[in-house]
């Protein structure tokens, strides 16, 4: 008994606490103080979310930049307890977890780099056009992966290259603080500002 | 490697050094009892909390009476924890609809969050309600810690006079590290990461149409406040099922620089608690050089191996300037990526900003020796210290059988029971990491979880034991980890890595805070200079690394070799 009461008394009290009383002050404060962050960051256009500034989405056409390879999967609605690819589910995010010498993953790379590994004069294809981020949700792309894009965007939009590259080159952004991390363009609002060129 | 990257690694690393200064000192005043600038606030609530358990945060207890308010306090926090996850789905705040927690997988998640392991063999966004978060995680992620910092100052009590009988109150311990130290600081970064994008509302999941037309799901909760936290009380368990490398849960490297900088924060600041309260503080900081210089090492050999990329890619025609990308997202860099990975399994918090499954084997094999050296490189919230001092302990010994003297350690005379209790500590490790794996390797239902073949398979496993043992809490995340057989061992072995472990710690400062403190005489070994360093640091890497040499040559190293020789499986 002398040990019983002072454990729930604290657990109860200290979940009261950190556990609701706090999150839902910090909840406030967030909404108050940051409230588009708070709220995932949303891009809308027209009225519409199509997305967040934050996170990547699946992009297909030759109209559009290409974010990369995604590992996120969902359930398979013909086939109960499996799974099959959809990349950029914000629903489950994942990596592919293959290891270093998986033969999986040596094959998937062979095949995106005949994709991804068309001639462009650019020099050989950045590893991240060809292997899986981490999330799934990875929004950007290095400017080198974008810029052996370019050509294709712009044939597939009928836009002279040169103005595709330097729409490119204002969406790309250096190291933090120029110091942390890497240079990098996010994808979706790359894509946005193209199709604002109409 | 690029001289930017370690720019950032320095100032990241600096930052941590100059914050744990101050902060040391602080923990060291609120342990003694004394009053702060957060009192007037914070005081009401310490005395209501006191006056609801009939506590006298006065009365100092032996090591029996500490050790047993810690484990009464840990067994309610499991059944509390335990009944909220399997009644989810019956209690407010889930939006999502979540249903209840399998009971394999809740008594393994509670047991990981109880032991301040936060492995995750749920995904945050597809199995826990909101109120699971807040009311079930966060909670645990402040009082596992809190709990860690009390044992630790336990610990340290036994070496601040003689013949002590008391190592102070554990439930006082626990409330003024959570009021004072933890809870103040989770605000302020929590507030700091809203601010750089982490989502922070009740609201359920959101819905964008995509510009090519397709639906997106954007989930979103009170990710900011929990995460904080997470980092802050070395705990690592994340809002999302891939932790910091979310966008939402680490969306940019600055935001990724200050996890690291959280989750290293508390470990190395208790250092020089400790040298404050046994007042040698020379004593904490040499604690403080050799958790730096592993810490150092650990980063250098992850940065190399994952920079320089992974020769069967390179062989393809992969351009190695980013280096292995394959499970990592492209806005941390590297260089952070490196000194994250180093320090969230130096640290025992568990949080990943990379996927260690997709690392090359020398990268994976880095956070892999870092947890089975017993996570004490700056090692978890207390659990850092505790460690630390057991092989302190241990080094001291050594030292005086090599010269043929009684050892002391700050005046204390280490004998043949502390010895004997301290080996009983260490060897918990190797026992549940070691025994679990290998009966895990011969059986079938074990070895289906494994996601890749050959020597890496036995490193996913490998893997997961160290991770539950140690208290980590990371994965190489391959692995299938929500069975019955994993969920069951694995949660054993965390509470062997937690309990099976502090219970002989606690004990020894029990026999050692009874014990007269001696004067220093000339043939005393000083502990607070460069020879004892190296001496500590021998003595970690031998007796906390040699006996996984054989498991790691079978795993990681055989990877690395195969590999090398073209080898995929």
């Amino acid at each position: 008994m002398t040990l019983l009461r002072p454990a729930l008394a604290i657990l109860v009290a200290l979940t009261l606490l950190t556990g609701l009383a706090l999150p839902v002050a910090m909840t406030g404060i967030a909404q108050l103080a940051f409230p588009s962050q708070a709220n995932g960051s949303l891009l809308q256009r027209d009225g519409q979310v199509v997305g967040s500034a934050l996170l990547g989405q699946s992009f297909t056409t030759p109209r559009y930049f290409h974010g990369r390879p995604s590992a996120t999967t969902e359930a398979d609605p013909e086939n109960e307890g499996k799974t099959r690819s959809a990349p950029y589910n914000g629903a489950a995010s994942a990596a592919s977890q293959q290891g270093p010498a998986s033969a999986a993953l040596r094959d998937a790379i062979v095949e995106r780099l005949a994709t991804a590994g068309v001639a462009t004069g650019l020099g050989p294809v950045p590893a991240d056009a060809v292997t899986a981020s981490g999330s799934g949700l990875d929004p950007h792309i290095s400017p080198e992966n974008a810029a052996r894009q370019v050509a294709r965007v712009a044939a597939a939009r009928s836009l002279p290259a040169a103005q595709v590259a330097a729409l490119l080159a204002s969406h790309t952004a250096g190291h933090e603080l120029g110091l942390l991390g890497e240079p990098r363009v996010n994808v979706l609002k790359l894509n946005l500002a193209l199709d604002a060129l109409r | 490697m690029t001289v930017l990257g370690w720019v950032a690694i320095s100032l990241v690393l600096a930052a941590i050094i100059a914050a744990a200064v101050p902060l040391g000192g602080f923990i060291a005043r609120i342990a003694a009892g004394e009053r702060s600038f957060l009192h007037p606030v914070l005081g009401p609530v310490e005395h209501g909390l006191y006056a609801l358990g009939g506590i006298d945060p006065a009365r100092g207890q032996g090591w029996r009476g500490y050790a047993l308010a810690m484990l009464a306090f840990n067994a309610a926090g499991f059944a509390l924890l335990y009944a909220l996850l399997r009644c989810q789905d019956m209690l407010p705040l889930n939006p999502q609809g979540f249903a209840g927690m399998a009971p394999y997988l809740a008594f393994n998640t509670a047991i990981s969050f109880v032991t301040n392991t936060n492995w995750q063999a749920y995904s945050g966004e597809v199995a826990a309600s909101h109120l699971s978060q807040m009311a079930g995680f966060t909670v645990h992620n402040f009082v596992s810690a809190a709990t860690g910092m009390a044992m630790a100052l336990a610990v340290t009590r036994a070496f601040t006079a003689g013949n002590l009988r008391q190592l102070g109150n554990f439930w006082a311990d626990l409330v003024r590290m959570t009021l004072y130290v933890l809870l103040p600081l989770a605000v302020l970064l929590g507030l700091v990461f809203v601010a750089l994008g982490m989502p922070q509302t009740l609201a359920g999941f959101t819905q964008a149409t995509t510009l090519e037309g397709a639906a997106q799901t954007i989930p979103l909760g009170p990710v900011a406040f929990q995460v904080a936290i997470k980092h802050l009380g070395t705990n690592g368990g994340g809002f999302f099922g891939v932790n910091s490398l979310h966008p939402f849960e680490g969306p940019s490297a600055l935001a990724t620089a200050l996890q690291i900088w959280a989750q290293n924060l508390v470990p190395f600041a208790l250092c020089l608690t400790f040298g404050a309260m046994v007042g040698n503080r020379r004593q904490g900081w040499v604690l403080l050089a050799v958790m730096l210089g592993f810490v150092l090492a650990g980063t250098a050999a992850v940065y190399a191996a994952e920079a320089a990329g992974n020769p069967l890619h390179l062989a393809l025609g992969v351009d190695a300037a980013q280096g292995n990308m394959e499970g990592k997202d492209l806005r941390f860099g590297q260089a952070l990526v490196a000194l994250f990975t180093a320090t969230t399994t130096g640290a025992s918090c568990g949080a990943v900003n990379a996927m260690f499954d997709s690392f090359t084997p020398l990268g994976g094999l880095v956070p892999l020796f870092l947890v089975q050296l017993g996570e004490v490189l700056p090692g978890g919230v207390g659990s850092g210290l505790y460690g630390m001092l057991v092989f302190a302990l241990l080094a001291v010994f050594l030292a005086g059988l090599m010269v043929g003297r009684t050892p002391e350690f700050l005046g204390k005379k280490v004998q043949a029971r502390e010895v004997k209790l301290a080996m009983l500590a260490v060897l918990v490790l190797p026992a549940a990491i070691l025994g679990f794996t290998a009966v895990s390797m011969v059986l079938e239902r074990a070895v289906a979880s494994l996601a890749n073949q050959g020597p890496h398979g036995l490193s996913e496993m490998l893997y997961a034991f160290s991770s539950a043992a140690g208290n980590n809490g990371s994965a190489f995340g391959g692995l299938t980890a929500d069975t019955p057989w994993l969920n069951t061992t694995l949660g054993i072995a965390m509470l062997l890595g937690r309990f099976a472990y502090v219970v002989p710690v606690l004990a020894i400062a029990g026999s050692l805070a009874a014990k007269p403190k001696l004067p220093e005489s000339a043939g005393t070994l000083p502990t607070d200079g460069v020879l004892f360093a190296g001496l500590l640091a021998g003595v970690i890497l031998i007796l906390g690394g040699l006996q996984f040499m054989p498991a790691l040559a079978l795993g990681p190293l055989a990877d690395h070799f195969t590999l090398l020789a073209g080898k995929t499986f």
